[in-house]
C-alpha cells in the first residue's frame, strides 16, 4: 500500500482509517490528533478514535478552476460524519448536478496520483452511499 | 476617555503596478493622507504599517526611508485580510492609551494575478481532499446559506452587478465597468456559485490615515474635516462546529459587530452606509446577516429589493467593493475606512450617500486551518 497523502490517513495494515480524537468532556469529535479541546478548553481529555466512514453532505461546490496541475472539475464536499466529526473531501463517482444537501455518502480509500507527484498515494474519497464500489 | 479622530485619509487608485515597490506604494498613500490633513511626516509620533506579502520585510521602515526618517517607532502588522484595519486599530489604541496624539497608519499590498496560494512543493491534497482555494471555501459558505434559506445563484450574482455598478462612480476603483446579470452569471465558473465576476480582484494598492487625539484636533483646529472613530473592535474566530472542515468567518464577524454596536451605543438601523468584506459575492450576503443589516435568512430579499444599492436604505460597498475596486489584502482595511470617511465628509461626488452621518467598515480574513481575523470600525462625522 502506498504512503498516505495526509498524516491523518492511517494505513493500518491494509485496513485504512482517518484518525480523529474525541473530547471525553464535551463529546466533540475532531479530525486528527489533538491535546486540548478547542470547544470546551478541557486538557488531557482527548481520546484517539477512528473516524466514522459514513455521513451526509452539509455543503458542497463544484470546483472548475484550481491551482496549476490540478484536474478539474471536481466536487468538494463538507461532510458531517455520523460520529459528529466534520471533514472536507472530494466526492467522486457522482454527477455533480446530482449533489444535494444531506446526500448520504461513504468514505472509501483509494490510491491516486496527486498534483505535484509522480506516484500514487493513499487517500480517502467520498462516494454516494448507495451503489458504489470501494 | 476622549475620542480619537481621523484628520487625514486617502488611497491610491488600485491597479497593477509591477514596476513599483511595496514601500513606494505605501509612501504614495502616506503622503496623500498627510496632505489631506495638511500635516508633515515630522508631525507623526508613530507609524503602524500593514502588509502581508512582505510581512518580514520591515515595510514601514523602508517607507520612512522614502518620505523622511524621523526616528519614530514603527510597528509592522500582518493579520490576513484584516491587516490594514489592524494597523489602523493599533494606531487608534496607541492614542487611546495616551501614548501619542498624532499617529500614521498605512496599509499596502502588491499582488500577483490569479488564485491566492498554491500547491507548493510535493504531493498536494488539492483535488483529492476537496479544495483549498479561496473561491471554493466561499462557494461552500454560499451553498450553506442556500441550504438554510433558499438563497439563489441569481441573488448572489446580483451582489456583483451592484458592486460593479457602484465602481463606475468611483475614480479610485480598479475596474469601472457595468456587468449586467447575464454577464455575471455567464462568466467563467470558478467554484459554483461564484463565477469569475463574483470573485474579488487581486490588485496592488495602498491607503493611509492620520489619527489624532481629541485635544490635539481642537488645538490644531482640524475638527472641520475630522471623522470620529466611534468604535474599533476586533475578534478572532470563536469555536465553530465545522471549523475543521470549512473556515468560519461568520462567528468572528458577529462577535465584533456586537461589540462595535455596543461600544458606539448604536444599532444596525443607525448606520447610513457600510463597506464590508465582499471577497466573494457569496460573502456579502452572509455578512448582511452577520452585521445585523437584516434578520437571518433575509439577505436575499435585501439584495432583491435594492436596500443595499446606492439610493437604498443602507448602501453597501458604494466604492465598488473588493469585487470591483479591488482587494490588495493589506490595504483593504484602510481603503474601506477611506470610503466611509469620504461620505461622512460629504466629498464622495457622484456616489455620495446623501446625508450620511454614521458608517461602518468590516474586514474579515483567514484561510484553511488558520483561523479568522475580523475588524469592525464605526465612524461618525465629527
Amino acid at each position: 500500500m502506498s504512503e498516505p497523502l495526509l498524516p491523518i490517513i492511517q494505513p493500518n495494515d491494509g485496513k485504512p482509517y482517518v484518525a480523529g480524537s474525541r473530547c471525553t468532556q464535551c463529546g466533540h469529535v475532531y479530525v486528527g490528533p489533538r491535546e486540548v479541546c478547542a470547544k470546551c478548553t478541557a486538557r488531557d481529555a482527548m481520546e484517539p478514535v477512528h473516524l466514522a466512514e459514513t455521513g451526509k453532505v452539509w455543503a458542497w461546490t463544484v470546483v472548475h478552476r484550481s491551482f496549476p496541475g490540478v484536474a478539474t472539475p471536481f466536487v468538494d464536499v463538507i461532510v458531517d460524519l455520523d460520529d459528529g466529526a466534520h471533514i472536507k473531501g472530494t466526492l467522486v463517482d457522482v454527477d455533480p448536478q446530482a449533489v444535494s444537501a444531506d446526500m448520504p455518502v461513504r468514505m472509501v480509500f483509494r490510491e491516486a496520483v496527486p498534483a505535484g507527484a509522480d506516484k500514487p498515494y493513499l487517500t480517502y474519497l467520498f462516494v454516494p452511499a448507495q451503489g458504489a464500489a470501494a | 476617555m476622549s475620542d480619537v479622530y481621523v484628520v487625514g485619509i486617502d488611497m491610491i487608485r488600485f491597479g497593477r503596478f509591477p514596476d513599483r515597490t511595496v514601500p513606494g506604494l505605501a509612501a504614495e498613500a502616506a503622503l496623500l493622507a498627510l496632505d489631506d490633513a495638511g500635516l508633515s511626516i515630522r508631525d507623526m509620533q508613530a507609524l503602524y504599517c500593514g502588509n502581508l506579502g512582505q510581512a518580514n520585510g520591515m515595510v514601514g521602515q523602508r517607507m520612512l526611508a522614502e518620505i523622511g526618517q524621523t526616528g519614530i517607532p514603527v510597528v509592522n502588522v500582518a493579520n490576513a485580510c484584516a491587516t490594514g484595519a489592524t494597523a489602523f486599530r493599533d494606531a487608534w489604541m496607541s492614542i487611546k492609551a495616551g501614548m501619542y496624539d498624532t499617529v500614521l497608519a498605512v496599509g499596502v499590498e502588491q499582488m500577483g494575478k490569479g488564485l491566492l496560494g498554491g500547491t507548493g512543493g510535493g504531493p498536494s491534497p488539492e483535488g483529492l481532499v476537496g479544495s483549498y482555494t479561496m473561491p471554493a471555501m466561499f462557494a461552500q459558505i454560499g451553498i450553506e446559506h442556500a441550504r438554510q434559506y433558499g438563497t439563489t445563484f441569481e441573488q448572489f450574482a446580483k451582489v456583483s452587478v451592484k458592486n460593479h455598478h457602484h465602481s463606475t462612480l468611483n475614480p479610485k476603483s480598479m475596474y469601472r465597468k457595468e456587468t449586467p446579470l447575464e454577464e455575471v452569471m455567464g462568466a467563467e465558473m470558478i467554484a459554483y456559485p461564484n463565477t469569475k465576476l463574483m470573485c474579488s480582484v487581486n490588485v496592488d494598492g495602498s491607503a493611509a490615515a492620520v489619527l489624532m487625539s481629541e485635544a490635539k484636533v481642537r488645538q490644531m483646529g482640524l475638527m472641520d474635516r475630522a471623522v470620529r472613530v466611534r468604535a474599533s473592535e476586533m475578534s478572532s474566530n470563536p469555536f465553530a462546529e465545522r471549523q475543521m472542515a470549512m473556515p468560519d468567518f461568520s462567528g468572528a464577524t458577529r462577535l465584533a459587530a456586537k461589540m462595535a454596536y455596543e461600544r458606539a451605543g448604536i444599532g444596525p438601523e443607525d448606520v447610513n452606509l457600510v463597506e464590508l468584506h465582499d471577497c466573494f459575492a457569496t460573502a456579502e450576503l452572509v455578512h448582511y446577516e452577520n452585521l445585523g443589516l437584516c434578520a437571518d435568512g433575509e439577505a436575499g430579499r435585501l439584495i432583491d429589493d435594492g436596500v443595499t444599492a446606492l439610493g437604498g436604505k443602507v448602501p453597501v460597498n458604494v466604492s465598488g467593493g473588493l469585487l470591483s475596486k479591488g482587494h490588495p489584502l493589506g490595504a483593504t482595511g484602510i481603503a474601506n475606512i477611506y470610503e466611509v470617511a469620504t461620505h461622512l465628509r460629504g466629498t464622495a461626488g457622484a456616489r455620495q450617500v446623501e446625508g450620511a452621518k454614521i458608517g461602518l467598515t468590516h474586514v474579515v480574513g483567514g484561510g484553511p486551518g488558520m483561523g479568522t481575523a475580523c475588524a469592525i470600525h464605526v465612524l461618525e462625522k465629527a
